[in-house]
Order: structure tokens, then sequence, then C-alpha cells
């Protein structure tokens, strides 16, 4: 199979939706940031005129304006660029969107999908690397993507866009340079399917996003101690593969959880309780979890680097957890 | 043209324009060298920060956004502790945990710097609330671009101010008269439905003046106004300056595509190349200030190039000084989420 980078399988998957669906807009159109991949938009762009919108510098504004047009039959797709960002339109998004079908008792749908970058990038300090995927998961009425491979974004984004609920599309942009087979023909990946990223018996590594990445060099390095990880991507929050999860939990006897929101609360927190609840008695120590520390992300890379998840931390964690 | 002030004074302000300057070329050329990441420069506006905010008085706070460094210079930053924030170092402003993004200096009048745009308006009118309700006769100015104009929080902001008569300037600095904007594939900076971007003031009552940012005697005049108004009691006051953006600003990261800047293009036409012709001749406000200093007697070319000097001096050591100076500690990065409640100085 061929293959092509993240941030062409996303360009791809966003291309395919367009020229599948006349209903399907962009609004806003960053989608991999300021990164050194982002004239892969250009085309997209060029060849949809009329079909993406450039909006204003009106977070609130723009994202609540596609809320409402997918609920007068648009399919758009909007990039929130950075996560952080995101703050501007949580009234819409929160309060809004994630109500409607319900509160309405069914009547009104609201399909749209909206795409944003979050985490640390390097140098964004507290007001351009958030995690918000915790936040929206605290918010019933929203489906989350959270991609980790070329293969998955297009596959999951695929899905989202035929759903008629809000889902969020967790990105980031460490993962644009990530290099994965990816089919020619289409394909669909199921909301609510895990995927073992990488098979094991003596440890489960349970990531998601770019921190499954993490987790798969973290077990590389493992492997030459010795130490067979198994690292479980669930794809999306919402829906949740709970099966996948507890069966790996299960076959190890376990495990450690990679997460970049911030520990308190934080996607990784949910992870343990589902464990903890569920397979107890299959854990024969105590979950660890590797997290970004419960501070503002500073600006300066020796805080920054000390406060996120690192490969090493997370190969520290494994080696106390089987201690 | 020039305000009216005393030859002192105006090289007063100067050494600060040529501070601004020349601290933005340093960082520009650092950061071809060494990865500083992305950062945004104030190259062009000079002459509106420092005729500005040369008026200000201790106790008086400025909001201001992601163009922050001319604005922190302006009001007697050193240079030294701001290269320092900027590369992370623990010498910095904020001890390396702000950055670029968000320069402060709370002894300076900078509580807080917000890089999300539209952050700083509702703060600025937060603070004249606060001064105001405490009986002080301090006033809060309200620093940002154009683009803030976009977000629902200047709308917001505006109409507490106006209704409550608070004791703030907004100044809004439009940079977005030269730039090709996002159509062109561009970052996007001004997208607005309206035609002046003071009809977003007028509906509020608010008194809202446009003049050129480079006219350092229009801008002295506007915030002088706006200052008393404020002081005595009459409310907020709406300041659009008005800069060509620098086509240095032009790329997604600044580049010196205009060189360093020679001064004597203020004097000496000759020096000035084809490229950039306009913007050397009359949009760089830097070079307009200089030419008008000695138009008018208040400067030579000697006394500007020795300026000059002692400014670039400045500048390196400043650099000198970022450069050898360590970063934080890396487990100092769990300290200061919480203040430490009753030591409020
Ligand atoms: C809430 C929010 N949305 C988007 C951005 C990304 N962004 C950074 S600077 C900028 C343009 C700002 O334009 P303007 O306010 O005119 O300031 P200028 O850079 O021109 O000085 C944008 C959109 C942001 N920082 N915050
Ligand atoms: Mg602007």
């Amino acid at each position: 199979m061929r293959e092509i980078l993240y941030a062409e399988a996303l360009v791809e998957g966003l291309r395919e939706l367009l020229e599948a669906d006349e209903r399907v807009h962009l609004m806003g159109q960053y989608f991999l940031g300021l990164t050194s991949h982002r004239e892969l938009m250009a085309d997209v762009r060029d060849s949809f005129p009329g079909r993406v919108y450039y909006p204003p510098i009106a977070e609130l504004g723009y994202v609540g304006a596609a809320i409402g047009a997918a609920i007068a039959g648009l399919r758009p797709i909007v990039d929130i660029a950075t996560a952080s960002f995101i703050f501007q339109a949580f009234p819409q998004i929160v309060n809004e969107a994630a109500n409607i079908h319900y509160m309405t008792g069914g009547q009104t749908k609201v399909p749209m999908i909206f795409h944003f970058n979050h985490g640390i990038r390097g140098g964004g300090a507290a007001q351009h690397s958030h995690s918000p995927q915790a936040m929206l998961w605290n918010t019933p009425g929203l489906e989350i993507m959270a991609p980790s491979s070329p293969y998955d974004v297009k596959g999951l984004l695929k899905t989202a866009a035929e759903s008629d609920n809000p889902t969020a599309f967790v990105d980031h942009t460490r993962l644009f340079d990530v290099i994965g087979p990816v089919p020619e023909d289409d394909y669909m990946i199921p909301f609510g399917q895990a995927d073992i990223k990488r098979g094991g018996k003596d440890i489960t590594l349970l990531a998601s996003s770019f921190m499954v990445q993490l987790a798969l060099s973290a077990a590389e390095t493992l492997a030459e101690q010795g130490i067979d990880a198994e690292v479980v991507d669930p794809r999306t929050l919402v829906p949740l593969d709970e099966d996948t999860i507890l069966e790996s939990v299960a076959k190890t006897h376990y495990l450690v959880i990679v997460d970049e929101c911030h520990r308190r609360c934080g996607v990784g927190a949910e992870f343990a309780a589902l464990v903890v609840e569920k397979a107890f008695s299959d854990l024969r120590a105590p979950i660890v979890r590797v997290s970004t520390e419960d501070v503002p992300v500073p600006f300066s890379q020796t805080l920054e680097r000390y406060i996120e998840p690192t490969e090493d931390k997370v190969v520290q964690a494994v080696l106390r957890v089987l201690s | 043209m020039l305000p009216t002030l005393s030859t002192k004074v105006l090289l007063g302000l100067l050494e600060k324009a040529l501070a601004i300057r020349r601290f933005e070329e340093m960082l520009v050329k650092l950061a071809g060298k060494i990865d500083v990441g992305h950062f945004h420069v104030y190259v062009g506006q000079e002459i509106t920060g420092v005729a500005a905010l040369d008026l200000l008085e201790t106790g008086d706070l400025c909001f201001t956004t992601h163009r922050n460094h001319g604005h922190l210079l302006a009001r007697g930053a050193d240079p030294a502790l701001m290269l320092a924030e900027i590369l992370g170092k623990s010498t910095g402003y904020c001890g390396g945990r702000g950055g670029t993004l968000h320069l402060a200096s709370a002894q300076l009048g900078f509580p807080a710097t917000s890089a999300a745009v539209g952050g700083c308006t509702p703060l600025a009118t937060g603070a004249a609330f606060g001064m105001d309700r405490l009986g002080s006769d301090r006033v809060s100015v309200c620093l940002f671009g154009d683009g803030a104009l976009e977000e629902g929080s200047y709308h917001e902001s505006i109409n507490i101010a106006a209704l409550e008569k608070l004791p703030l300037i907004f100044l809004c600095e439009n940079n977005s008269l030269e730039a090709l904007g996002q159509k062109a594939g561009e970052y996007p900076s001004s997208t607005l439905a309206v035609v002046r971007l003071t009809d977003l003031v007028a509906p509020f009552g608010v008194p809202a003046i446009t003049i050129d940012g480079c006219d350092g005697k229009a801008v002295r005049d506007g915030m002088t106004e706006a200052i008393d108004r404020a002081r005595s009691g009459e409310g907020p006051t709406f300041i659009e300056a008005r800069t060509v953006r620098w086509p240095g600003n032009r790329p997604l990261w600044p580049a010196l595509v205009t060189g360093e800047t020679n001064l004597s293009m203020a004097w000496d036409e000759t020096v000035i190349p084809e490229e950039f012709r306009e913007w050397h001749t009359t949009q760089d406000g830097v070079l307009r200030f200089v030419r008008e200093m000695i138009d008018e007697g208040h400067a030579t070319p000697e006394t500007v190039i020795a300026l000059d000097e002692l400014v670039q001096d400045q500048m390196r050591t400043a650099e000198n000084f970022a450069l050898e100076s360590p970063y934080p500690e890396p487990e100092t990065a769990l300290d200061l989420v919480f203040a430490k409640s009753g030591s409020v100085p």
C-alpha cells in the first residue's frame, strides 16, 4: 500500500468530502496551522471556490454560524485552528450544539465537524497549548474523534462527515509528519472501534491523538529492555470502545495511560476510572498516568519539557508499574 | 508633524523609537541564527507607541497583545530582560513563563498580556472599572489591533465602558492598510464589514478619532485629550492610529526585507534603494521622525547617529545578557500557579 503523510491524508480526506457532497463547506481553512505543510491546503481552497469560507477573527460568531448552518442543512467542517481559540466559541459548542438534539426532543440535528490542533507544540505558552478534549468529553452530545495516524485520520473524517451529530476533530500539529499506509480506495473507520497500534503481552499503554506516537516510541525502547508493551488507541472518545481497552488490560494486567491533558480530570482520568470500575480485579498494580502537569503551559523550553508527557516519562512509568 | 515639545524631550522619544526598531531588528537577525519560535514585531508602529505611552504616569495600566514588544519598550522596559523572556530565560520579565506573546511587567504598568485576539479588551475595561470604583485617578489603556474589532469582546467592552464612563483609552493600531489580507493566502488581519473602524465606536457615544500613527503630534495630541477625559471622569475615548504594514511583516515570519534601517536615508535621498522606496520615503515612521527632527533643528545627522550608536550598544549588551542567561530550573515549572494570599504588594 502507498505510504503518505498524515497531513496529506487529512487534506485528501477533506478534498474527497468536498467532491462527494455539495453540502460540505469549509468554514475556516487553516487545518494545518502554521506548519510547513500548510500549503497543501492551497489546492483545496483553489479547487472549491465558494465552498471555503474565510471567517473574521470571530470564533464565537463563525463556529456558531456553522452550527446554525448545519441546522439549516449545510454540512460544515469548521477549522478553529489552535485549540485554545475554542474557548471563544465554547458558548455555541457546549451550550448550543451539544444540547440541541436532546433539548428539542430529537427534532433538530447539528451535523457539523469542528477541527482544532491541540496540545503543546513548542513555545506556544499558556494561551496556545490547550488540550480541551477532556472539557468536551464532559459535555454530553458531542462526538469526539482523536486520530493518531494517516490511515485513521482519513477514515475517521469520512465517518464524522456522515454523522448527524456535532463532532469534535481533535488534531495535533505534531502528527502531521507521521508517515503511514493509506489505501487509494475509499474507506471509512467506524466510530467506537479502538485499534491495537502495537500488540504486546506485558503491559497496556492507553493513549490517544499524538500521545499514541509517544507510546509507540516508548514501546520500542521498552522492547529493547525485554518488555513487550501493547499500545491501545481508542481513536474516538465518544463513542468509546470500552471492550478493547478492558480486554487488553485483562491480558496484560498492567496499565499506563498517556494523556496530554492536564492530569486533573483529563482524558486519562476517565480512562483510569473506566478500568478501575470495570476491570479492577484484572489489575496487578495501580494504574499510572503520564500527563501534563497541573500548571498553565509555560513558554520556556526547559519548563515546557518538564511538564509535558515525554517518551522517557512513559518508559519510567512502565518500569515503575512493573517493579 | 513633531509634537510641540522641547528638543530634550523629543530626543528622548527618538531614543525610544530607535530602541524599538533596533530591538526588533536584533530579534529578527537572531531568529535567523537560533530557534526563537514565532513572534510579532512592532516595526512601523514605533511612533504610535512611543508618542502615546510616554504620556502615561506611574499606576496607569496598559493591556496589550501578541504585538507587545514596542509597547513595553515605550514605557522604558529593559531590552535585556525583554529578550531574555523571549528566549525563555530565567532572567526574563516573566521568568521565562510568558515569552514573546505574553511579555508583562507589572512594575511598568503591564499587569497581564493576552495573546488571544480580543483578550485584552475586557481586561482593560475591567481595570478601568476597578480604578474608577477605587476612586483612583489612574487610567487604563487598551492596546489592540484592528483584528480585535472582529471579536465580540470589543463590542461588549466598549458598551460597558461607555455606560459606566470608565477611565479608559482604546488605542486601536490599524496596521492593515497595506496588508494584502487572506485573499492572497496570507494571515488574515482585518475582515470587517464596516468602512471606517470608528463606525464601530460612534453608536456607543464614545468620542473617536482616526490619526496617522506615524504623526507624532497627532498621536500625542489625541492621547493627551483622551487621558484628560479619562482622568476627569468623562469616560472612554477611541483612537484609531493608522500605520502602513512594514513589508517585513508580510511573510508569516518577520524578515528584514527592507534591511537594517539605514538612518542616513532620513537626510540623504540618494542612499534610498528603488525597492521599497515608498516605505523608506513616506511610510517608515522612524525615518520620518528623524527627518522632522533635523528639518526643525532639533537634531543633526551627527546627533542622530550618536544616539543610534548608543541604542545599538544597549542592544548588544541586551543580546549578550539574554544569550548568557540560564534557562529556568525545570522543577520551577510547578511554582507560581497560585498566588500567596495576603502578600499583595
Ligand atoms: C482568539 C484568537 N483567534 C485567532 C488568533 C490567531 N491570530 C494571532 S494574531 C492574529 C491577527 C491579529 O490581527 P490584529 O489584531 O490586527 O493584530 P496585528 O497582528 O495586526 O498587530 C490572529 C488571527 C489568536 N491569537 N486568538
Ligand atoms: Mg492588524
